[in-house]
């Protein structure tokens, strides 16, 4: 039940008050390059937060501070009410961290590896049903460095959780996975989550921080430049598009329509009409032009937009 | 009663909690350490296990050493210097075999975890950053442990007189040996890529066997004396042959580890 929608996880008592990361302000810079510029972000017992930001945003390196792995430059960093930099020992037992690039012992087998994990805890999950949920059995004595990627990131997962953590930080968790196993993954990291455990990922695949986030922090050029839940970052951005012949005379529907509409052909024969409200109103007069133009605008409604439009709209479209 | 669950779950798809296959986990968090020395136990025998079972590094930790030990004390065509020459031979390959394990395995082992992130994960898990280098040093000591054991076996079938009071008088330098390569290894693989360590190491042990002081007394004793390994070839050579604690080169290998400790410290990295 838990896995099929995002059902708002009940609050946990002093939720607010005690948030598993809070970030203010981070700045951070490699040899005059600046990463983190201002950075400033919450995550929360019980929910699962994701930054979601293109390549070189700055959302490895936020994290990487977060496990205590790299200093912030400047700017407040609380992980659990520590400080990551000085607190690292009183912090270790209490995460669990999975890296972009894995960093499992490579000459190991499977399971070894995570009954290694286990024992550096004191009371860990037992080693069998975990290996079981992640479907690690199968290769379980096999060495990491002859695993798929996606068996990796399994494997990394499940150490990840086996020492009970209250707080998980997973670096692009999906990297890797088909669809089943990110199903998977994706239900037992919502499984954490109504847990109580905090969940902290980042991402750049659209699907997976509006399936899987509660709260989505958009990270550009090291700053935040939106935060919300997935529902908040999309409402009241509904655009209505409709399908037609390539090459419509896009300038003169904008025209017909109240100030403030912009009309794209987003891709050959797709048009969308944004900046108005996608009303009855502005259909009849799309409707009414393309008589006049004798086209027949098919699929002619409201679709609402989704995350990948807005963060789209957010950091642009060009390549970086 | 295996049946009945078969039977039960095909047709399972829908999620339902109650009919689920899958096995529940107890997920709420309450994240708490192994004690220090448990968790340092478990990375050291970690660590020998695989040292343990890597075919390339058991060549250089065991089957060269053995190679060395026999041709050493069987046949008398190089000059191994004054005294027994078993117990020569033995000192010598106890001397390779400390910068075979401590050097130049830890070195590779150390720097492909470097270079895929081990390091990393491990600095944030319970076992931190101490953790992992006592965890090192233990497995160096477990891995040479089992190379003393074998070559004193080795070195009985050629005719060697079990010495246990020599043995008791090679500790100190074994020990220091052991503590000077060890960080020697940690200072090159925290420090360059990962295949250049391993051309390093690897090129290292071969130009200390030839010319370091490790097995043959050097040709240059005001260089190789002032080098860890001819520090611990002599050493190993006092104690082995005259029971005797060879202070001045003791002072050479402690002045090495304190350095080459210094010197990771400061400049290690650990990704």
């Amino acid at each position: 039940m838990a896995a099929a929608s995002p059902l708002p996880p009940a609050p946990a008592p002093g939720d607010a008050a005690d948030p598993a990361v809070e970030a203010h302000g981070l700045r951070k810079s490699y040899g005059g390059t600046t990463v983190l510029d201002g950075l400033s972000f919450t995550a929360r017992r019980g929910r699962v937060t994701a930054l979601l930001g293109p390549n070189g945003a700055g959302k490895t390196t936020t994290v990487a501070c977060c496990e205590g792995l790299r200093r912030v430059d400047s700017g407040t960093l609380r992980v659990l009410g520590r400080d990551p930099a000085t607190d690292g020992a009183s912090l270790r037992p209490r995460v669990g961290v999975v890296l972009q690039d894995g960093g499992l012992p490579t000459g190991v087998g499977a399971l070894e590896v995570l009954r290694h994990v286990a024992g550096l805890h004191s009371d860990p999950l037992p080693v069998g049903p975990l290996a079981e949920r992640l479907g690690l059995t199968s290769f379980a004595r096999t060495r990491v460095r002859r695993l798929s990627g996606g068996q990796r990131q399994r494997l990394a997962l499940a150490c990840a959780l086996v020492g009970r953590p209250e707080l998980l930080f997973l670096d692009e968790p999906s990297a890797g996975l088909d669809p089943q196993a990110r199903l998977a993954v994706w239900d037992v990291v919502r499984e954490a989550r109504d847990a109580g455990v905090a969940v902290l990922l980042t991402t750049h695949l659209m699907e997976e921080a509006e399936r899987l986030a509660d709260e989505v922090v958009v990270v550009d050029h090291g700053r935040v430049v939106a935060a919300g839940s997935p529902a908040d970052l999309t409402r009241g951005t509904a655009a209505l598009t409709f399908t037609a012949p390539t090459g419509l005379p896009t300038a003169s529907l904008t025209s017909a329509l109240p100030a403030g509409a912009v009309v794209t052909e987003t891709e050959p024969g797709r048009y969308a009409v944004t900046g108005v409200p996608a009303d009855p109103r502005t259909a009849a007069t799309v409707s009414s032009w393309c008589a006049t133009h004798d086209v027949l605008p098919q699929g002619l409604g409201a679709a609402r937009r989704t995350l990948e439009d807005v963060f789209l709209d957010l950091t642009g479209r060009t390549l970086r | 009663m295996n049946g009945a669950r078969v039977a039960a779950s095909p047709g399972s798809g829908a999620p339902s909690d109650a009919g689920a296959p899958r096995p529940a986990l107890d997920l709420a968090p309450r994240g708490t350490a192994a004690p220090f020395l448990r968790r340092t136990l478990r990375q050291a025998g970690l660590e020998t296990r695989v040292a343990l079972r890597n075919g390339e590094q058991l060549l250089l930790t065991l089957v060269l050493p053995v190679i060395v030990l026999v041709a050493a004390a069987r046949t008398t065509s190089v000059d191994l210097g004054e005294g027994d020459r078993p117990s020569l031979a033995l000192a010598g390959v106890l001397a390779v075999a400390v910068v075979s394990t401590a050097f130049t395995g830890q070195a590779i082992a150390t720097g492909f975890d470097r270079r895929n992130g081990v390091l990393r994960l491990l600095a944030t898990s319970p076992l931190g950053r101490t953790g992992l280098l006592a965890g090192k040093a233990g497995a160096v000591a477990a891995l040479v442990g089992v190379q003393v054991v074998v070559l004193c076996a080795v070195a009985v079938a050629c005719g060697w007189q079990p010495d246990p009071l020599g043995l008791l008088a090679a500790l100190p330098a074994l020990v220091l040996g052991c503590a000077a390569f060890t960080a020697l290894a940690l200072l090159l693989a925290g420090t360059v890529r990962a295949e250049a360590t391993l051309a390093a190491a690897n090129f290292v042990w071969v130009l200390l066997l030839a010319g370091g002081g490790l097995v043959l007394p050097s040709p240059v004793p005001a260089l190789t004396s002032a080098l860890p390994s001819g520090a611990l070839g002599t050493a190993l050579r006092s104690a082995l042959t005259e029971h005797a604690v060879a202070v001045g080169p003791l002072l050479v290998l402690l002045a090495w580890a304190v350095a080459a400790a210094a010197a990771s410290a400061r400049w290690f990295s650990w990704e």
